[in-house]
């Protein structure tokens, strides 16, 4: 892609600049987000055998959750970047990157929290999407710390999208090393099984709504995020 | 090759594996500071661990990979800092050769690089730690064959990458490490079996993993490579 493209592309979108970043959109998913913890803390049974602990599983599953797609929407959109050159899929990739690491941040925190109570260990080598989501972690922060490290929009863009992709081919390679990793040498756990098999109906629709409410704000937070890379994009293009 | 006739693809290639080859072997700069660096990480790591309570061979293979996958950044991190030095990338763009020609390479020269020096810190690791010679230590180096064509075909993409962006040599190891991931570990665990005696059988799911990651990523980064140039 020239660099006549890209001032082409950047020329064609609306000169008025966007709204405000608060938007009613994020203010939805941060309302969802409390419903969830209101009707989690206050409205759902304590879990038997895990206590209190379990109730973390609110924060933890879903942040997850929303870290998938996260990192889902960032390898798709690089594809599409490499496909297209257009550049408003490099941005979202990047917003999406962010929001990620963010959210994966979260379920890297909450994991050992929980861990501890219930494993007893803070951390589990063997727990597969544990280990998964720290490598995914460093992968995602190394992508952004290129995308900090090059100047150049459309090389930046071709970069960070050769990267997504490759570490898109890389997971799986992870996950069947740490596979195994761990049954050579570590029994699954035995004390509790990680995928309960059925929870209460109250568990249940909390457990749902909270997918949702964190579906939203991702995409909430994503959009946010896109909005200050095009800000960003036109405070560069008015100062060359 | 005849003259005034662009070499074909894996020719030119050859033609760069040999012009960075020799620019090492005139200077040995890099070569020397990787393989003393290996040496001296072996000797280090013996006395980092309680003698007493693990026995050296049992740490053998840990160390070896470990010593492995940081001396190979060494190695890498030179492959394309030399052309930037008097923009000798400027020249290899504008030959008449594709771009895949100096993917490969420097690939193939960063592979050789590599290997001289595993050639040496693998026999120093089996006499450091008092490791058996015969069978085992060929097993070993078909191990680090294969786990080495992975690193390069990763580690000379990001290389590539690394030299342009700001951070230029700090960013290789972030860059290249988790992708190592899959490599050092299934790499480790064939390595202790085979030092541990036991059939070359039981190490067959971590080589297929190895040699699977070879495929996909020489194939993956040939492709990519191009995009990494500037344009």
């Amino acid at each position: 892609m020239t660099n006549a493209q890209v001032s082409d592309a950047a020329l064609s979108k609306p000169q008025a600049p966007p709204r405000a970043i608060f938007d009613w959109f994020s203010a939805i998913a941060a309302l969802a987000v409390i419903g969830i913890y209101v009707r989690a803390i206050y409205f759902t049974p304590i879990e038997r055998l895990q206590g209190a602990a379990q109730k973390i599983y609110y924060l933890h599953v879903p942040a997850a959750l929303g870290a998938y797609i996260a990192v889902g929407i960032t390898a798709l959109m690089s594809l599409v970047y490499l496909w297209l050159h257009d550049e408003r899929s490099d941005r979202l990739a990047e917003a999406a990157a962010e929001v990620g690491l963010v959210f994966l941040t979260v379920v890297l925190t909450t994991g050992p929290l929980w861990g501890h109570r219930i494993w007893g260990a803070w951390w589990a080598w063997w727990d597969m999407r544990l280990t998964l989501t720290l490598f995914l972690w460093f992968i995602v922060a190394a992508y952004l710390v290129v995308r900090g490290g090059i100047e150049d929009r459309a090389m930046r863009a071709r970069y960070s999208a050769v990267l997504a992709i490759l570490a898109a081919l890389l997971i799986p390679f992870i996950h069947l090393s740490v596979y195994l990793f761990q049954a050579r040498l570590h029994p699954m756990p035995v004390v509790l099984k990680p995928d309960r098999p059925s929870l209460p109906p109250e568990m249940l629709t909390t457990f749902l709504l909270s997918f949702a409410a964190f579906s939203v704000l991702c995409i909430a937070l994503i959009r946010a995020r896109y909005r200050v890379g095009v800000l960003r994009d036109m405070a560069a293009e008015l100062a060359s | 090759m005849s003259e005034g006739r662009p070499p074909g693809t894996l020719a030119a290639a050859w033609l760069i594996a040999r012009k960075d080859l020799a620019i090492e072997f005139r200077s040995r700069t890099a070569f020397l500071s990787a393989l003393v660096f290996a040496v001296l990480a072996l000797c280090i790591f013996y006395f980092t661990w309680d003698q007493s309570v693990v026995p050296a061979a049992d740490r053998a293979p840990g160390v070896l990979w470990v010593v492995l996958a940081f001396s190979g950044l060494l190695g890498l991190q030179r492959s394309f800092s030399v052309e930037e030095h008097d923009r000798g990338i400027d020249a290899l763009l504008v030959s008449p050769i594709g771009r895949e020609s100096i993917y490969i390479g420097k690939a193939v020269g960063n592979l050789v690089f590599l290997c001289a020096i595993q050639l040496i810190a693998v026999p120093a690791l089996a006499l450091f730690y008092n490791l058996a010679m015969g069978r085992a230590l060929l097993l070993v180096g078909g191990i680090v064959l294969l786990a080495t064509i992975g690193i390069v075909a990763v580690g000379t993409l990001f290389s590539a990458m690394a030299v342009n962006t700001r951070l230029a040599e700090l960013l290789l190891p972030m860059l290249s490490l988790p992708f190592f991931v899959p490599i050092l570990m299934s790499a480790a665990q064939a390595t202790t079996l085979v030092f541990a005696g036991r059939p070359l059988a039981e190490a067959w799911p971590s080589l297929r993993i190895l040699i699977a990651f070879d495929i996909v990523f020489l194939v993956a980064c040939t492709l990519a490579f191009p995009y990494t140039l500037e344009e």
